[in-house]
């Protein structure tokens, strides 16, 4: 025991510089891409309810709604549905923010010499990489359950990608709503607002068909734009594009510096 | 000036009239503290006094609303990102990713601190090896024994080769067992060199670990020395008795008082009752005459010197309101 304890433990050094932005926000992400890929519920929940939900549009609802342009629902569902398919699953973001606040891993990582814009980079970065899986998985759904490319697969890729940014700034928005919530539960009812935007657009049914005194803000928030824009580009047209970058912009530089900000404190 | 602020004379710790407020609540309040580098220093206090807060101020998580506090010379308002690569923390919650291996959190965390990939694997290595984790060291974290997993939390904190390791409350919520096993890595850590922090209300953890004790109560420091000086400054001896019938307790009582002229401390419910007695041996064998003229039967009578609870029960005011009361929530494993 006491030649054991003899034995010098060979001293840790402390490193000569603060980490970098770029490998403290790849640690960051990819820890939290590790908790996610990790936990078998999370992904395989994140997938059925996706399907689940498109699958309830398309053939419970959907036979009841008719727009009135002579296009299928279907058609009209699914670029909506997968442009703010990040507004049903970034709950989960809200969560694991809070979350991290609640068990002392945040404190933790502020207590940890690394860039504090990193926190927010490195969490952005992972939470977007589960969005594009969520996309993809959604618009696989779409295509299985009739959906159909109406331009060329350029015009897809292009609502693809739009789609992809449209994940970056929700994630954001999540993140900060993760960091305002006073617990993780409360995160989960604060995520639930966001469904009234995703409702309340022209993504479910034509925004013609609300009573009047909704379709103002039917008309002027910002999914509306999105998801128009993302129907436009699927044709070949670019109208409402714009509008849903200028809106991404908006809501990227309101977001960012709140996150960053909020972390400092959590 | 970073030639200045370096200085190895500096004290770990050095805190000039730090008050915090949250809102309308203040949880410090112009504390003066100065802590020489190189000891287990440990913050008493009862739950609310201040002790969790002042760590979090340290560590750079909570900003002074007036005062100064020097971590090694550095100031934490000023320098926090030099203060935060000297320190190392571990709150009370296990701030371990379940879903990552033990190996996998230190290598994470010692990038956070700065490493580059092979530094990161040699300090994880060595701090595998220096808690005793090896065997557990590649399964989830999420497998861990509560004690491997505060095991693991404080090797984290270690990783960046900290000046200060900062512990909250390092063993609360754990069993016996476990809380043995977080005790041991922490004295071998101080044995290593590492100044260390720690706030705890068990008055037994201090009273294993700690060179310096600073007790703080509501918000400022009360009493600040080592844990002997500390006993001695409060002083006597303590009579203690046990009864063999529980049912005697109050004429004990009664007899302790008459002749110290003290209030008695009984155990509520147990045989046995306690009292200070600064006149020492006279006074105990005057005690013992009293309960043979009395014809009480006792198990063990003797004079001690006084236990950390019993200092520090006198220490803060809630002593003075109700031992009682304030035994209970200093001994309580509540969190």
């Amino acid at each position: 025991m006491t030649a054991i304890q003899a034995v010098v433990t060979p001293a840790i050094s402390r490193p000569a510089r603060t980490p970098g932005i770029v490998p403290a926000a790849s640690q960051v992400a990819l820890r939290a891409l590790r908790k996610y890929v990790r936990t078998p519920g999370l992904i395989v929940m994140g997938v059925v309810q996706s399907a689940l939900f498109l699958f309830s549009f398309r053939y419970v609802f959907g036979g009841a709604i008719h727009d009135g342009s002579g296009i299928s629902y279907v058609e009209f569902l699914v670029p909506a549905y997968v442009a703010s398919i990040v507004l049903f699953t970034g709950g989960g973001i809200a969560v694991a923010v809070a979350e991290d606040k609640a068990q002392g891993f945040t404190d933790r990582l502020l207590s940890l010499p690394v860039p504090r814009y990193s926190l927010v980079l490195g969490r952005t970065l992972a939470d977007s990489t589960t969005n594009v899986w969520s996309i993809l998985t959604t618009a696989a759904f779409g295509f299985l359950f009739g959906f159909r490319l109406p331009g060329s697969w350029l015009d897809g890729l292009a609502a693809l990608g739009l789609c992809v940014l449209y994940a970056v700034v929700f994630t954001v928005v999540f993140i900060v709503m993760g960091l305002f919530a006073p617990s993780p539960q409360a995160a989960q009812g604060m995520s639930l607002i966001v469904f009234v935007f995703a409702f309340l657009s022209s993504g479910y049914v034509p925004a013609t068909s609300m009573p009047g005194w909704l379709q103002p803000f039917s008309k002027y928030q910002p999914v509306t734009p999105m998801v128009d824009a993302v129907r436009s580009l699927l044709t070949g047209s670019s109208s409402d594009v714009g509008l849903a970058l200028a809106w991404s912009a908006l809501l990227i530089v309101v977001f960012t510096p709140v996150a960053v900000l909020r972390y400092r404190r959590a | 000036m970073s030639m200045a602020t370096e200085s190895s004379a500096a004290p770990l710790l050095e805190a000039h009239g730090l008050t915090v407020r949250f809102g309308k609540v203040t949880a410090l309040i112009g504390l003066d503290l100065t802590a020489p580098p190189g000891q287990v220093l440990a913050i008493l206090g009862p739950n609310g006094a201040g002790k969790t807060t002042f760590v979090r101020t340290v560590a750079t998580l909570v900003r002074p609303t007036a005062g100064r506090l020097l971590v090694y010379g550095r100031d934490v308002v000023r320098d926090p990102a030099g203060v935060r690569r000297d320190i190392g923390l571990a709150g009370q919650f296990a701030a371990v990713e379940p879903t990552m291996t033990g190996r996998e959190n230190l290598e994470m965390t010692a990038r956070l601190f700065g490493h580059g990939r092979t530094a990161a694997k040699r300090a994880a290595a060595v701090v595998i090896e220096q808690l005793s984790l090896g065997e557990v060291a590649d399964r989830r974290s999420s497998t861990y024994s509560g004690g491997q997993r505060r095991r693991l939390d404080l090797g984290a904190s270690l990783v960046g080769g900290p000046r200060l390791l900062l512990l909250d409350e390092p063993t609360t919520g754990l069993d016996p067992v476990s809380r043995r096993e977080v005790w041991d890595a922490v004295r071998d850590l101080a044995a290593s060199g590492t100044s260390i922090l720690l706030t705890t209300h068990y008055l037994d953890e201090a009273d294993e670990l700690a060179d310096q004790v600073i007790v703080i109560d509501h918000g400022a420091v009360v009493a600040s020395g080592t844990l002997s000086r500390l006993k001695a400054s409060i002083g006597q001896d303590v009579i203690e008795v046990a009864v063999t019938e529980p049912a005697m307790l109050g004429a004990v009582a009664q007899i302790l008082e008459r002749v110290t002229s003290n209030s008695a401390r009984l155990e509520p419910g147990g045989r046995h009752a306690s009292v200070p007695a600064p006149g020492g041996p006279a006074e105990l064998a005057s005690v013992i005459g009293s309960l043979e003229d009395a014809a009480i039967a006792i198990d063990e009578i003797g004079l001690r010197r006084p236990t950390l609870d019993e200092v520090f029960l006198t220490l803060t005011d809630e002593a003075k309101v109700s031992p009682a009361a304030a035994g209970a929530s200093i001994n309580g494993s509540e969190r």
